[in-house]
């Protein structure tokens, strides 16, 4: 996902200048990568399961962790690979400046993970999800906001 | 600033140290003479998060008018906020020594205040990497903006919902609510309002070091 703009040519952010307002540019760059990580995540889960064996004990959970962790990379990571495109040493940058915003959808995922794992009661693991949610909303309408003004320059 | 605030903020804090050390604490098991700390632990964190989100209404400022001004202000405010992070940092650590047993103890709320301390590091980190001011001023506002709200969760809920030693986390009650009594809380309110005073007064220190520089180089 960071290469959603750091790997891109001139000319072509030149085009998308001129054929999409930046509100359309973020949108489509984060269904994309949506979409991307959903088929990576799932294809993984699926030949998990088939080549080693499958321990999640509840699927449903563990599904929507994956996608909603899906979507909460794909919306902060589109935004800070606008971001560090504008810099120097963008791929170092890159790193740099989305640890520290995607570790708390991590620590999230990562626990209503272990829940699913253990198969425990699933109002247990709801908080979890909510809280994805409101950080997937919060980080998407940042997102779509603030775009505008990274893509000016 | 004005004058009457900074003498303000100065006596406030002569008073919050020679009553916060000399006045009458509630006696708490394990805590005992240590619950001093909360005089000069707590607000540090409360200056750092009222620091921060004057840095962010700046970064918002700048974004819908973009002058000079409001982007000095904003990095300035961070840069005190950083600070005031860090010794609130040392002082839970020092604090966590005595009542838990040893400084850092991975705890959920250390972890988070740790992270948060990350995402600031890298906004300077970003900031450092970008030649064009403008451009500076623009992309390292819109990351500040960005960063504030992927830090709230990291020090305010997901210490909540885990459990976790700090008091107001994982169930715990707050610090309101069985060691704040009344007695403290005449020394722990004008503790907050003087520490966040001395930030702000940092703050436009810095801010006229600043333009005082700007206009030497200009000069030259």
């Amino acid at each position: 996902m960071a290469k959603s703009f750091i790997g891109e040519k001139k000319g072509v952010f030149i085009y998308l200048y001129t054929v999409a307002s930046p509100q359309q540019i973020i949108i489509s760059k984060i269904i994309y990568n949506i979409l991307l990580c959903w088929l990576i995540s799932i294809a993984g889960y699926i030949l998990f399961s088939i080549f080693i064996f499958n321990p999640v004990q509840d699927h449903l959970i563990f599904l929507s962790v994956l996608l909603l962790a899906s979507i909460g990379f794909s919306t902060s990571l589109s935004l800070i690979s606008g971001i560090a495109s504008k810099a120097n040493n963008s791929n170092v940058l890159m790193a740099v400046l989305s640890f520290p915003v995607v570790i708390s959808i991590l620590l999230m995922a990562v626990r209503a993970t272990k829940n699913a794992l253990d198969g425990l009661d699933r109002a247990a693991s709801t908080d979890e999800l909510l809280n994805l949610l409101a950080i997937n909303c919060i980080a998407g309408a940042l997102g779509y906001i603030l775009f505008p003004y990274i893509w000016r320059s | 600033m004005k004058g009457w605030l900074k003498i303000s903020a100065v006596l406030l804090l002569v008073y919050v140290h020679t009553a916060g050390l000399l006045m009458d604490v509630p006696r708490l098991n394990i805590l005992n003479e240590t619950v001093r700390a909360l005089y000069f632990h707590v607000p540090m964190w409360f200056g750092m998060v009222l620091l921060y989100l004057m840095s962010v209404y700046y970064a918002i400022r700048y974004l819908k008018n973009p002058s000079h001004e409001f982007d000095v202000k904003s990095v300035a405010y961070a840069h005190v906020g950083t600070a005031f992070g860090i010794l609130g940092m040392i002082t839970g650590m020092l604090w966590a020594n005595y009542t838990w047993g040893s400084p850092w103890h991975g705890d959920p709320k250390q972890n988070g205040a740790a992270i948060a301390l990350l995402v600031y590091l890298a906004y300077f980190v970003l900031r450092g990497s970008l030649d064009n001011e403008e451009q500076r001023a623009r992309l390292s506002g819109v990351y500040n903006i960005f960063a504030f709200a992927a830090m709230i969760p990291l020090i305010f809920i997901i210490p909540r919902l885990t459990s976790s030693m700090h008091p107001g986390s994982g169930g715990n009650p707050g610090f309101n609510a069985y060691d704040l009594d009344s007695r403290m809380r005449l020394v722990f309110y004008p503790a907050v309002i003087a520490w966040f005073l001395i930030g702000l007064w940092i703050v436009s220190l810095r801010v006229r070091i600043k333009k005082l520089e700007e206009k030497i180089i200009d000069n030259e």
